[in-house]
């Protein structure tokens, strides 16, 4: 299948190093401690994060930080064909695990000892990508719930298809079966803190493709400053003196 | 952004619009640099000596903030203080709180820190006033103090080993009754040196704990009837029974009259309104919104709608650039 038309232009019309339009939304679940939303093109994330608040089982307890647990779900109403899918099964809970892993690298736990902080991220919206959306959407709501961190974690995937590297794979060009890299990338501290892919690829060429995914991890991080920044202000000059 | 989640119709959204951007011009030129975002680099001066507080941390030589928030500089301290966190206890502060758990010898309280708070049964007054060791009877008779689930006022104590301790040493302080106890971001509340207010006109009495749970109840007089529950005590234990049927003269102790009841649901939906404005919540804007409200013959139930949420907005723009004319 032709991935990349001859006039370079993907699937959707987007050119190989253009990324799906991004947008996010800070608080969208009242209750939650912090809580956002995030969307990747079709792909739509909401994250809720809970604490840092006393440990529900007194034996997981850490005497001198805080423990992490994260819950990755999907909607059943998130992709195109409406399964019923078992809670816990072998894809969720591996990336429970690779999200949960990616912000406890960034979170300064030791600032909270003996207490615990829950992320709920759940795929509303399934177009490809979901990993990384759920890491920027889990990073929007650590950063909205007043949780200190080392630096914003954002994520990005970049594939290679048709001979071209191409950022952000939507459903289709990831369903094609070609390589798929996933990075979680900490832009001020210039460190790569999650680095996943799929299928083979040559060394030269994974270089260029990761340098790729970096490039749209930062893309997204302006993004999220921004939207961050935005919600600051509106706090502060709300509240008033 | 943080949006208002209110239904509002077309004219709606520009008043409050409008308020919110005369809010904004107000405040915006006290400080509108100072605010910081996670990994944003803060600007100091070296030559002066810096001392590395709440929320930054060091980076290559570079201070660099850990959480979204402002800047505040107290001489040589540079710290950035969080919105919407979670409360952060300090000696001293008037908290009221949940009991969670009836533990030994203490009771564990949720006040929405990052740990459940210990109340000692030692750091209590008894209910006979009396100063004295407490035996292993007062230990059995914890539950008949406070149960789980319980609410109560106390204050902090400081921080121990084993966590965050509390006490309660004065009739101000122990178990609320008769209200209703609301939760509001942290952030608006603001230390201040009376947090129990006795609003006379209304006959109810305030609570405003530092860590965002706000207590508005029936005025109580000063608690000294706890006497008076000591020496009922132990014929209630003789026969327990009679504790489930109440006699009629506890009915009438406990009974609350309507208008009380109404004030009280009036106040807190005025408090409700405030925090999802998120505005500051004192004692004096939150009596300011409810005459705003019964001055407009709204029901209680109306004051939870969009209009009058706009209104207490354009109100509250209104009271703030007069403050800052006076000012």
């Amino acid at each position: 299948m032709e991935y990349v038309n001859p006039e370079g232009l993907r699937l959707d019309g987007r050119r190989p190093m253009e990324m799906r339009q991004i947008r996010a939304e800070i608080g969208s679940v009242a209750k939650a401690d912090g809580s956002a939303l995030f969307e990747m093109g079709n792909t739509k994330v909401i994250a809720a994060v809970y604490g840092p608040r006393e440990v529900q089982n007194r034996s997981q307890q850490i005497s001198d930080k805080a423990l992490v647990r994260c819950e990755y779900s999907m909607a059943n109403f998130s992709t195109g064909d409406r399964m019923r899918k078992p809670k816990g099964d072998r894809r969720s809970t591996e990336i429970s695990l690779v999200i949960r892993q990616t912000m406890e690298a960034c979170i300064m736990t030791h600032l909270m000892p003996r207490s615990q902080i829950d992320i709920f991220v759940q795929v509303l919206q399934a177009d490809g990508g979901t990993r990384s959306a759920c890491i920027n959407a889990a990073t929007l709501a650590l950063a909205d719930a007043g949780i200190p961190l080392r630096d914003l974690v954002t994520s990005c995937s970049a594939g290679y298809l048709n001979s071209t590297p191409l950022l952000d794979l939507n459903y289709v060009e990831d369903s094609a079966g070609g390589p798929d890299v996933t990075v979680g990338f900490l832009p001020k501290l210039d460190k790569v803190t999650l680095l996943q892919m799929d299928s083979k690829l040559s060394i030269d060429l994974f270089e260029n493709v990761m340098q790729l995914a970096i490039e749209g991890c930062k893309a997204v991080a302006n993004y999220i400053r921004e939207i961050l920044l935005e919600n600051t202000k509106q706090l502060e000059y709300r509240r008033g003196l | 952004m943080r949006e208002i989640q209110l239904s509002l119709n077309k004219t709606q959204k520009i008043r409050l619009q409008r308020a919110l951007e005369k809010l904004e011009s107000l405040s915006s030129k006290v400080n509108s640099h100072a605010s910081v975002t996670i990994a944003d680099s803060i600007p100091v001066s070296y030559e002066d000596g810096v001392l590395k507080g709440h929320g930054t941390l060091d980076f290559n030589g570079e201070l660099v903030s850990t959480v979204c928030g402002v800047v505040e500089r107290v001489n040589k301290l540079v710290y950035v203080r969080t919105l919407r966190a979670k409360y952060k206890p300090e000696v001293g502060d008037i908290i009221v709180g949940r009991v969670s758990e009836v533990a030994q010898k203490r009771w564990r309280l949720d006040i929405n820190y990052s740990q459940d708070a210990v109340l000692m049964l030692s750091s209590m007054n008894l209910a006979d006033g009396i100063q004295r060791r407490r035996t292993a009877l007062d230990e059995l008779n914890m539950r008949s103090i406070f149960e789980e689930d319980d609410v109560i006022c106390a204050e902090v104590r400081g921080f121990q080993y084993d966590g965050l301790h509390l006490q309660a040493r004065s009739q101000k302080y122990g178990k609320l009754q008769r209200g209703q106890l609301l939760t509001v971001p942290p952030y608006l509340m603001k230390r201040r040196k009376q947090h129990f207010h006795h609003l006379d006109q209304y006959g109810v009495d305030l609570i405003l704990g530092c860590n965002g749970f706000i207590w508005v109840g029936e005025h109580v007089e000063a608690r000294d009837d706890m006497v008076e529950d000591q020496e009922k005590k132990p014929e209630l234990q003789n026969t327990k029974s009679q504790k489930n049927s109440m006699s009629l003269e506890d009915q009438e102790r406990t009974y609350t009259p309507i208008e009380t009841r109404q004030n009280i649901c009036r106040i807190a939906n005025a408090i409700r309104v405030l925090s999802t404005l998120g505005f500051n919540i004192t004692a004096e804007v939150i009596t300011e919104t409810v005459n705003l409200s019964s001055s407009l013959n709204l029901d209680i139930h109306q004051m939870l709608g969009s209009e009058f949420c706009v209104l207490v907005a354009e109100g509250e723009a209104e009271r703030r650039s007069l403050t800052k004319r006076k000012g």
